[in-house]
Formats: structure tokens, C-alpha cells, sequence
């Protein structure tokens, strides 16, 4: 299997799944607090957190990968102090989880909200008459109730990470083996005289993952429904 | 152990200001929709803060809002039973049922066996709520909010999502939760045969004010209540007996303090002790001792109260040996019998008016 891809090819393939793994892993519990707190409360400012959200999927990519670079760029207002203590993120893989976390956000919010707003209240009310306090209601009865929705979240979330192209390339740039994931390594490859092979053969790799994902997150959402529901 | 409750809040284009006691036993809060008993409920809870209120359960103090206190829901240990379920889907029956359990800081109180046993939810343990019968969740309901070890079993209309058949099917394990924990429970019903069956005392709302509280029997055969207590047509009261024979042409000799009174079969052993509700309308009054007339009940009652309805009605109260019974009459009928309190008369009741569902097991009293 190794003998399929050349080694450039290879690191742009694992870099992609390490940076989509770390973006869900690292988005997934500050997610599911937004989610909730979306669906749930009513706060000033609430219409301002939501559209800070969502922000990322109207935008154009290249202008949110350019404000990431303004923001955690080494000069940047928030970059500035975090160089201080040694994290660099601008063109570095990490920086590509932060491009690809911030992309895949607002699909992750999405799905878990709409997955929160489903769960009765009442429910939650009974356990905590049954003498469960509310951290203990959150994780005996709304975590299970939004599993499913936690499950698609997440893998759509991954789904979008490893084909987040724009914000990632400006924000992080296009270097091979550092930050050059699949979608990037395929610009490169288009860019070079006969690349298109080299381009083609990553391309059925972002289609067959893509549609490993979908199915995937189908699957294990109604799974966890089933049992749930106990049908 | 006793509950003192006294709130005050005012909701929109509605205020909520009552004070009463939850003795030992079953209370009723009974009222029609909007006199507030949710309300009551909910803020007896933790699930709604009241603007003024004290709530206390043998000392200790859940509700004081002239100290702030305000115990959130999980530390009030006031095990609830709602109209709707509101089991947890994602659990078995079984999970169900010990959820309370791991939060309950003594591990006493009742046993599992001994509930499940009691509500016959045995064959049901594995199952999900969702393949449950209506009746049956609800009696799983009940069982989940016993096994939390509460200090008091609050329980909002159980019932009245159910039908006819269903009720039926659980008033006998209500009464065995009644007559088998120590626990004080508050009912919440607008039924007025379900809380003639089930409590000693009752609390009377209506408008959000307490318009009456007292014994059961007391309550329902108060004449001037009888538009709280949803109208003349749900008037009645409750009389106790105790069976005597078991005739052999299917009728149910019962011995009352005033004499016997026949009924279709009663499923009950000889010697038990009996409630029945009888409505109102049903009674017949007579000055002198009617013969050859169908309805074998006759009894020797003395009238204790008298109130002229709004309409053609009027509603009598009668003392029958140690009960009291309402008879609704016309007012034209009172006027030509000549009724005054005091007055010596017969109560008519045929047999085969009393309905079986309002015929159940008194209270045990200690």
C-alpha cells in the first residue's frame, strides 16, 4: 500500500487526518458548550455569539484565514503573547488545526444545538427532583440524549477540516511535510507540468474519505439513536 | 414527619397566596385548572421560585425567601410524579427505577424488591420506557420517585393523561403506596372521586387561595362548597362501611353507622373496611319511611345543613349515623318537604347508582 503514494503525497495524507483529528478533538468540548448555551439561554449579546459562529461559513475563506493571520499571526494582537510563552501558530500544523477548527466550527455547533433543542426539559427537571445535581443531570441524561447529534457534529466537522483549503493556505501557508495538507497538496500538484496523476490519485482520497465520513456519521447517529430510543 | 408550606407569587392576571399543612398520609390539593395547584407543586419542587414563601419538612427548611434560602430541586429530596412520565428514554425500567438511588444520601428507606413488588412492575424490568403502556409507565414513574428515599412524594394530576381503564389500574397500587409507606404524600387532582379514595385530608383551592382545608369526608359534604368542587354534578361525599354478607343474588351487603346498605358486588373480603363516594344526585330524601318503591336503601338521616342554589337546585346536607351525605334535590322539593336543619327525615339511594370505581379501601389510620 506505501508503494501507492510517493512519500510528498503520504505526508500530505497524514498531515490532513492529524490536523481534521485534532481541529473535532480540540473544537468538540467548546462546542458542545455553545451549543448549549445557544439553545438554551437567553443572554445579551447572544445574536453577536451566534453570528460570531457562523461568521466562518459565510465569509470567504481567504478572509477568515487572513484574520486568523491578523489575530495569532506572530504580530498579531492575541499571536503577540502567545509568541511570549512559545506558541507559535502562523505557519505552523497547529496553526492548521486552529484554520480548520475555526472552519469546521460552525457545522459542528449546528448539528449538537439542534440535537440540544430536541432533548425535553422536563426530563432533565425530573432528575434533578430524583436528587441529581446539574452537572450530574448533564452527564446522566442531555449527554446521552445528544449523542447522536454529537456524533454527527463531530464527523462533519472532520469532514470539513480535511478539506479546508482557503483559510488554511492563508493563514499557514503550503509547505510540504509542515503544513501542506490534502487540498493544498493538490493545488501544488495542479501548479507543477504533470502533476495531474499525482493530483488525480489525492483527489479519490479526499472523495473516498469524504464519503467514509457521511456514512459513517449516518450510521453510528442512528445506532445511538436505536438504542436510545430503545426501538 | 409534617410540611409547612406558605407561598405567594404573583403571576400574570393571577396571584397564588396559600398556607397549609401536609400531615402524614395522603393530602389532596384539589381545585379546577388555573386555581394553582401546579404552581404549588412546582414550587414545592425547587422548579419555580415564589416571590415570598416558607417551606419546611420536619424542621428542615427547603424554602425561607425572608432568609434566601432557596434548596435547588436536587437537594429538597421531594420525590415527584408528573402528569406526563417524564421517564428517561435512553435507560432501561430497571435504571429507571435506581436513578434516585445513586443520589440518595442514606441508602435506606424502602427496599427495590419491595417496590417493584408493590406496583407489580416486575416483568417490566429489562424493557425501555417506550414499549410501556401508558399505565404501566406511570407506575414505573411512581416507583422511580419512591426508591430517591424522599421526605415527601409530590404528585402532580398521575392520572389524568390516562383513560378510564387506566386509572383503574392503578388506583388499587396508589392505595397500597398509601397504606405501605410513611411517606406524606401530596396529590394533585382535580378528580373528585380520585381524591375521595385516596386521601384523609384535602386542600381546597380556587383563584390561588385556600377556600378550605380539612378531613375528606368533612370537606365533600359541605354544602357551601359544592361549586369548588367542580359543580353539582361531581358533588358527593364519602361515607365509610365495612362488609357484612356476600348475598347470593349478587349483592354486597355493607354495614354503615346508620344501617345496611346494599350494593351491586363489592370484590372485597367480609369484614373490610370500605370509602364509599356517593354522588350527590343520587340521593333521594323521604319524610316518612317510603314502601314499595325499588331502591333498597333507605336510611334514617337528620338534615344538618341547607343551600339554595343559583339555579332550581338546592343541596342538603344529612348526618347518617356518623357520616355526612349530600343530597342534591330541587329547591321546589325542599319547600314542599318542609326542610329545616335539624329536621327528621330518610335518605333513598338505589343500589346500583354507585359506581365501582368509587368504592375503595379507607386510610389506615395509626
Amino acid at each position: 500500500m506505501p508503494d501507492w503514494f510517493s512519500p510528498d503525497e503520504w505526508r500530505a495524507i497524514a498531515l490532513s487526518l492529524r490536523v481534521s483529528a485534532w481541529a473535532t478533538a480540540v473544537s468538540l468540548p467548546l462546542g458542545i458548550l455553545v451549543a448549549f448555551v445557544l439553545a438554551r439561554r437567553q443572554f445579551w449579546g447572544k445574536q453577536v455569539l451566534n453570528g460570531l459562529v457562523h461568521l466562518p461559513l459565510i465569509l470567504p475563506p481567504v478572509v477568515t484565514g487572513y484574520l486568523l493571520l491578523l489575530t495569532f499571526g506572530r504580530k498579531g494582537f492575541v499571536g503577540q503573547y502567545l509568541d511570549m510563552i512559545g506558541v507559535v501558530l502562523a505557519f505552523r500544523w497547529t496553526g492548521a488545526v486552529l484554520a480548520a477548527a475555526v472552519m469546521a466550527f460552525p457545522l459542528m455547533v449546528r448539528a449538537i444545538r439542534l440535537s440540544v433543542e430536541a432533548v425535553d426539559v422536563r426530563v432533565e427537571q425530573a432528575a434533578g427532583t430524583l436528587g441529581a445535581s446539574p452537572p450530574w443531570v448533564f452527564a446522566t441524561v442531555t449527554l446521552p440524549l445528544i449523542l447522536p447529534g454529537i456524533i454527527v457534529g463531530s464527523v462533519l466537522a472532520f469532514a470539513k477540516a480535511m478539506g479546508e483549503f482557503g483559510a488554511t493556505i492563508t493563514f499557514v501557508a503550503n509547505i510540504p511535510g509542515q503544513t501542506q495538507t490534502l487540498p493544498s497538496a493538490i493545488y501544488a500538484f495542479l501548479q507543477v507540468p504533470d502533476g495531474d496523476g499525482q493530483a488525480f490519485r489525492l483527489v479519490m482520497v479526499s472523495v473516498f474519505v469524504a464519503m467514509a465520513a457521511l456514512v459513517l456519521s449516518e450510521w453510528a447517529a442512528k445506532a445511538v439513536a436505536r438504542r436510545i430510543s430503545g426501538a | 414527619m409534617t410540611m409547612q408550606v406558605s407561598l405567594q407569587h404573583r403571576f400574570a392576571g393571577f396571584a397564588l397566596d396559600v398556607a397549609f399543612d401536609v400531615p402524614a398520609g395522603v393530602t389532596a390539593l384539589f381545585g379546577p385548572s388555573g386555581s394553582g395547584k401546579s404552581s404549588v407543586i412546582k414550587a414545592l419542587a425547587g422548579l419555580m421560585r415564589p416571590d415570598r414563601g416558607r417551606i419546611s419538612v420536619g424542621g428542615q427548611v427547603l424554602l425561607d425567601t425572608d432568609q434566601r434560602i432557596c434548596l435547588p430541586p436536587h437537594r429538597r429530596r421531594i420525590g415527584c410524579v408528573f402528569q406526563d412520565d417524564r421517564l428517561f428514554p435512553h435507560l432501561s425500567v430497571r435504571q429507571n427505577l435506581l436513578y434516585g438511588r445513586w443520589f440518595s444520601p442514606d441508602k435506606g428507606g424502602v427496599s427495590f424488591e419491595a417496590v417493584v413488588d408493590m406496583l407489580g412492575i416486575a416483568p417490566l424490568l429489562a424493557r425501555r420506557p417506550q414499549t410501556l403502556s401508558g399505565g404501566e409507565r406511570q407506575r414505573v414513574a411512581i416507583g422511580r420517585a419512591l426508591l430517591s428515599n424522599p421526605q415527601i412524594l409530590a404528585m402532580d394530576e398521575p392520572l389524568a393523561a390516562l383513560d378510564e381503564a387506566r386509572k383503574a389500574e392503578i388506583m388499587p397500587y396508589l392505595e397500597h403506596l398509601r397504606d405501605q409507606t410513611q411517606i406524606p404524600i401530596v396529590y394533585v387532582s382535580h378528580s373528585v372521586s380520585e381524591i375521595t379514595r385516596l386521601a384523609g385530608s384535602v386542600v381546597v383551592l380556587g383563584k390561588g387561595q385556600v377556600l378550605k382545608t380539612g378531613p375528606v369526608a368533612a370537606v365533600f359534604s359541605d354544602p357551601n362548597l359544592t361549586p369548588w368542587l367542580g359543580g353539582v354534578r361531581e358533588a358527593g361525599s364519602v361515607i365509610s362501611a365495612k362488609v357484612a354478607a356476600q348475598d347470593g343474588d349478587g349483592l354486597t351487603r355493607l354495614e354503615t353507622s346508620a344501617g345496611p346498605l346494599w350494593l351491586p358486588k363489592v370484590d372485597a373480603a367480609l369484614g373490610a373496611s370500605l370509602r364509599v363516594r356517593i354522588a350527590a344526585q343520587d340521593v333521594m330524601i323521604a319524610l316518612q319511611k317510603p314502601h314499595g318503591i325499588s331502591a333498597l336503601n333507605i336510611l334514617p338521616a337528620t338534615v344538618v345543613a341547607l343551600r339554595m342554589g343559583d339555579g332550581p337546585g338546592a343541596m342538603v346536607q344529612l348526618r347518617l349515623g356518623e357520616d355526612l351525605l349530600l343530597a342534591r334535590i330541587t329547591q321546589r322539593s325542599a319547600v314542599q318537604l318542609g326542610l329545616a336543619v335539624g329536621a327528621p327525615v330518610f335518605a333513598v339511594l338505589k343500589s346500583v347508582a354507585v359506581a365501582p370505581g368509587d368504592i375503595g379501601a379507607p386510610p389506615i389510620t395509626p
